[in-house]
């Protein structure tokens, strides 16, 4: 074999630590090892000319590449051995940055061990064979989960471009949490006047399917061709019939939280406009009487004999996008917001001040509807928390939301007194500071920089403790309302939603995205996608960028007509296999067939995950580009 | 003395901790050195005593949280057939503490850095692996029985 062996500097990231000419110049001791070079960047065009020239000029069979981690640049280098004729999985990558440079100090260490690693991938690429990637189909048509924002925009811009869109929202209308909000900074439209024509266009739009009340109960397959499972849940409402005329909703007799009945549209520009019975609060399905919705019905829509309905759909790409929710609040005991009903969220006082929220956009306590006197806003309930009960991040809206909340206020009633307690604030966006210096010097609102100690229910009002660490002192006083800007975490069906797409999360239960800079809504699992909150805290304007930069990466997968697939896939040597089935026991795709005393695998459906191989046996299973002779070889190389 | 540390990494989960880790500029023993596998499962018992056999004092394999996985079920028979590897190094007499099986995810940087710190400086505890390099063949029964 003829082997060229190439080492990177990175810059300094590798040469600072790592003796690259000593490990070029030691790499020549093998007698396979017919070139070898150093280079400063070596996924730069130079350096990529370096490799593809050398190839042809030493006619080389194989390479190897002293560099970055595979998952950084091994396509780039493949692509590059390919265009220069050398099949490219005849081609390794030692990882002496992420693996040595960045990680050891001492630079003797660092540099032994450096070119052990390459020694192995020289031992790898000696046992490796040209492989050839197989076709796949493409499905044409995309999944969106999660009817917010995000993905109704995506859901728009898929289906914009011709293909055909399911969006599976979990609650009965689409819209998410900004259909909740009153205003959005920092331009102060208003945040249902901005939605609302998108939701319509996606309910009216004849290339998106619109499943609400719906969840995704199953995920199979591979990027191009998954199979999902979609869960109807019983609305116990007859879609076709129902008029959203709300005759059923006047009749029901029960109210539950935030005066929600048990058949329920869940606000007035709900899409669709269909109500669905809980029926947890319903009491014909507690206790078998009432039917008073389904008396008053006259289009005869109410089915309480309605079941849950399942549905599978080929996809060729799916989109995350289920979101966020405000943390409970449970350990945070001193804010009191279990034991005062004038403690409040976020998200609650945007229903307040909501034209069609609960008080009709009355802004009054909830405990006695009376026009509070001060209002107080605590920022960062439990985020910049790094205790166990807290979030450790910035959820990074909550500075500019409370400034909108307390402009808010003063517009509808001046004389109110603001106050908002803070740990920095925090503007960075467009318009941001300056609508922030709005509230303050234009609406007066009073920014206290310190942290509350403990809010008190004190005869009928409410009592702060807290410090003040610019005036120096302890912060005592009365007020009427507290609104507690409680951290952002991702949805609770998220890592469900991750465990089924097999996309990976972070250690705080966002999706990851594949690369933090370069891979922004990618998953790191090929043919998933991701957009809004559920990757990080966002306001709307990144969400939508997000979204639309998600359905651009479908759209760019479902043009495709076919796609080419990992060609690292399990091969049966047939004179060793006495067909006992045991491979095709634990292949998760159904990739292994058994054929009259032998197996064959199916290397379409095969994703070369290699547990057929380690259990056959008798050694008749192997994975190529990870085959058993190449691992004792790379083994052999690490320990010798 | 200076010990040898092969770490099997799951190409979705660990290694990514691993590149993390890197990226993080966390420091560990470089007594470890790793091999990419495509999965967790991908480890068959033969590598790991064809490393302990070729003179590895410390095998450490990693893989995804159960239930993560991206092969969706590849760590349950990586952990089934982990259990019934201690047992036959047990039978060999060689001490258990050599090998481990490890989840660490993709944004477990940290958790890998501290991990590998560790596992090294167990294995640094227990010396060479002496008893099986080379021919382990020639390990006698008598030996052999002292371990089960
Ligand atoms: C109090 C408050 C005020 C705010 N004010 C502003 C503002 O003024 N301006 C601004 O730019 N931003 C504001 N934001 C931020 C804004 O709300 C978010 O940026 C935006 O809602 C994110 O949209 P999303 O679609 O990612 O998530 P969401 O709005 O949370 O939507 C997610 C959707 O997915 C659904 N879902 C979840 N899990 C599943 C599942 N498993 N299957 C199916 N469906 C599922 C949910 O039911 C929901 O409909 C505010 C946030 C808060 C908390």
């Amino acid at each position: 074999m003829r082997i060229g062996v190439f080492v990177c500097h990175c810059g300094n990231n590798i040469k600072a630590t790592v003796d690259a000419a000593y490990i070029t110049e030691r790499l020549r001791d093998d007698s396979s090892v017919v070139c070898s070079a150093e280079f400063p960047y070596l996924c730069a065009e130079g350096g990529q000319k370096l490799i593809t020239e050398a190839i042809a000029e030493h006619n080389l069979t194989g390479v190897v590449i002293c560099a970055c981690s595979p998952r950084m640049h091994e396509t780039t280098f493949r692509k590059a051995a390919a265009k220069a004729g050398l099949n490219p999985y005849r081609l390794e990558i030692a990882n002496i940055r992420e693996q040595c440079a960045w990680v050891h100090k001492n630079k003797e260490e660092a540099t032994e061990k450096a070119l052990s690693l390459a020694k192995a991938a020289i031992a790898k690429i000696k046992l490796s064979q040209p492989l050839f990637p197989g076709e796949s189909r493409v499905t044409k048509r995309a999944l969106v989960i999660g009817g917010g924002i995000a993905g109704i925009q995506a859901a728009l811009d898929i289906a914009e471009a011709g293909f055909p869109v399911d969006l599976v929202e979990k609650s009965p209308s689409i819209g998410g949490k900004m259909a909740q909000l009153d205003k959005t900074f920092p331009t102060l439209d208003c945040s249902a006047c901005i939605l609302t024509p998108k939701m319509v266009d996606v309910a009216s739009h004849e290339k998106i399917n619109l499943h609400t009340y719906s969840e995704v109960e199953k995920v199979e397959g591979f990027v191009g061709s998954f199979t999902v499972t979609i869960r109807k849940k019983a609305r116990s409402v007859d879609m076709t019939k129902c008029t959203g005329c709300g005759d059923c909703l006047a009749a029901c007799p029960v109210k539950g939280k935030e005066n929600r009945k048990a058949i329920y549209i869940p606000y007035a520009q709900a899409v669709p406009n269909v109500p669905a019975i809980d029926r947890e609060s319903c009491l014909y399905f507690k206790n078998g009487k009432c039917k008073r919705c389904e008396k008053a019905c006259q289009p005869k829509a109410i089915d309480f004999t309605q079941e849950d309905e399942r549905i599978t759909e080929g996809y060729g790409a799916i989109i995350a996008a289920t979101g966020f929710e405000a943390i409970r609040l449970d350990a945070f005991g001193e804010y009191g917001y279990h034991a005062n009903k004038d403690v409040i969220t976020s998200l609650e006082f945007e229903r307040i001040i909501n034209a069609s929220g609960p008080t009709g956009g009355k802004l009054v306590r909830p405990s006695d509807g009376s026009v509070p006197a001060r209002i107080s806003f605590i920022q960062c309930v439990g985020s910049r928390d790094a205790t166990a009960r807290g979030k450790p991040y910035c959820s990074k809206v909550c500075c500019m939301y409370t400034a909108k909340h307390a402009i808010s206020a003063k517009e509808k009633h001046p004389e109110i007194d603001v106050e908002v307690f803070y740990i920095d604030v925090r503007t960075p966006g467009k318009n941001f500071e300056e609508f922030y210096r709005r509230a303050v010097e234009v609406y007066g609102v009073r920014y206290i920089k310190g942290q509350v100690g403990k809010v008190i229910g004190e005869n009928g009002s409410l009592r702060i403790q807290a410090m003040d660490m610019l005036e120096n002192g302890r912060y005592d006083a009365v007020t009427d309302l507290v609104v507690l800007a409680a951290a952002i975490e991702p949805s609770d069906s998220a890592k469900k939603v991750a465990q089924m797409l097999s996309s990976p999360i972070d250690a705080n239960g966002f999706l990851s995205e594949a690369h933090p800079k370069l891979r922004p809504v990618e998953s790191a699992t090929a043919g998933i996608f991701l957009c809004g909150m559920c990757n990080g805290p966002k306001d709307i304007p990144e969400t939508v960028a997000q979204a639309s930069a998600a359905a651009c990466k479908v759209i760019g997968l479902l043009v495709k007509d076919q796609l080419t697939t990992n060609p690292c896939t399990a091969k049966t040597d047939e004179n060793n296999c006495s067909g006992c089935g045991l491979c095709a026991e634990v292949c998760p795709y159904g990739a292994v067939g058994v054929i009259s005393h032998s197996t064959a695998v199916n290397a379409a459906l095969c994703q070369g995950c290699g547990g057929c191989t380690v259990a056959c046996p008798s050694g008749a299973m192997n994975l190529q580009g990870f085959s058993r002779a190449q691992i004792i070889a790379e083994v052999d190389a690490l320990c010798g | 003395m200076r010990v040898n540390v092969v770490a099997f990494c799951c190409n979705w989960c660990s290694y990514a901790g691993a590149d993390l880790a890197g990226t993080s500029r966390l420091v560990y023993p470089s007594n470890v050195k790793i091999i990419r596998v495509p999965c967790s499962c991908r480890v068959d018992e033969a590598f790991i005593l064809r490393a302990f056999a070729r003179g590895a004092d410390g095998v450490i394999v990693c893989g995804c949280h159960i239930g993560d996985c991206h092969y969706a079920t590849g760590n349950y028979h990586t952990r089934q057939r982990m259990e019934s590897l201690f047992g036959l190094l047990a039978f060999m007499g060689m001490e258990r503490e050599r090998l481990r099986l490890e989840w660490i995810s993709a944004s477990e940087g940290a958790k890998f850095a501290d991990t590998m710190a560790e596992f090294t400086a167990q294995v640094e505890k227990l010396g060479k692996n002496e008893r099986y390099t080379g021919d382990c063949i020639k390990a006698t029964d008598a030996e052999a029985a002292e371990g089960i």
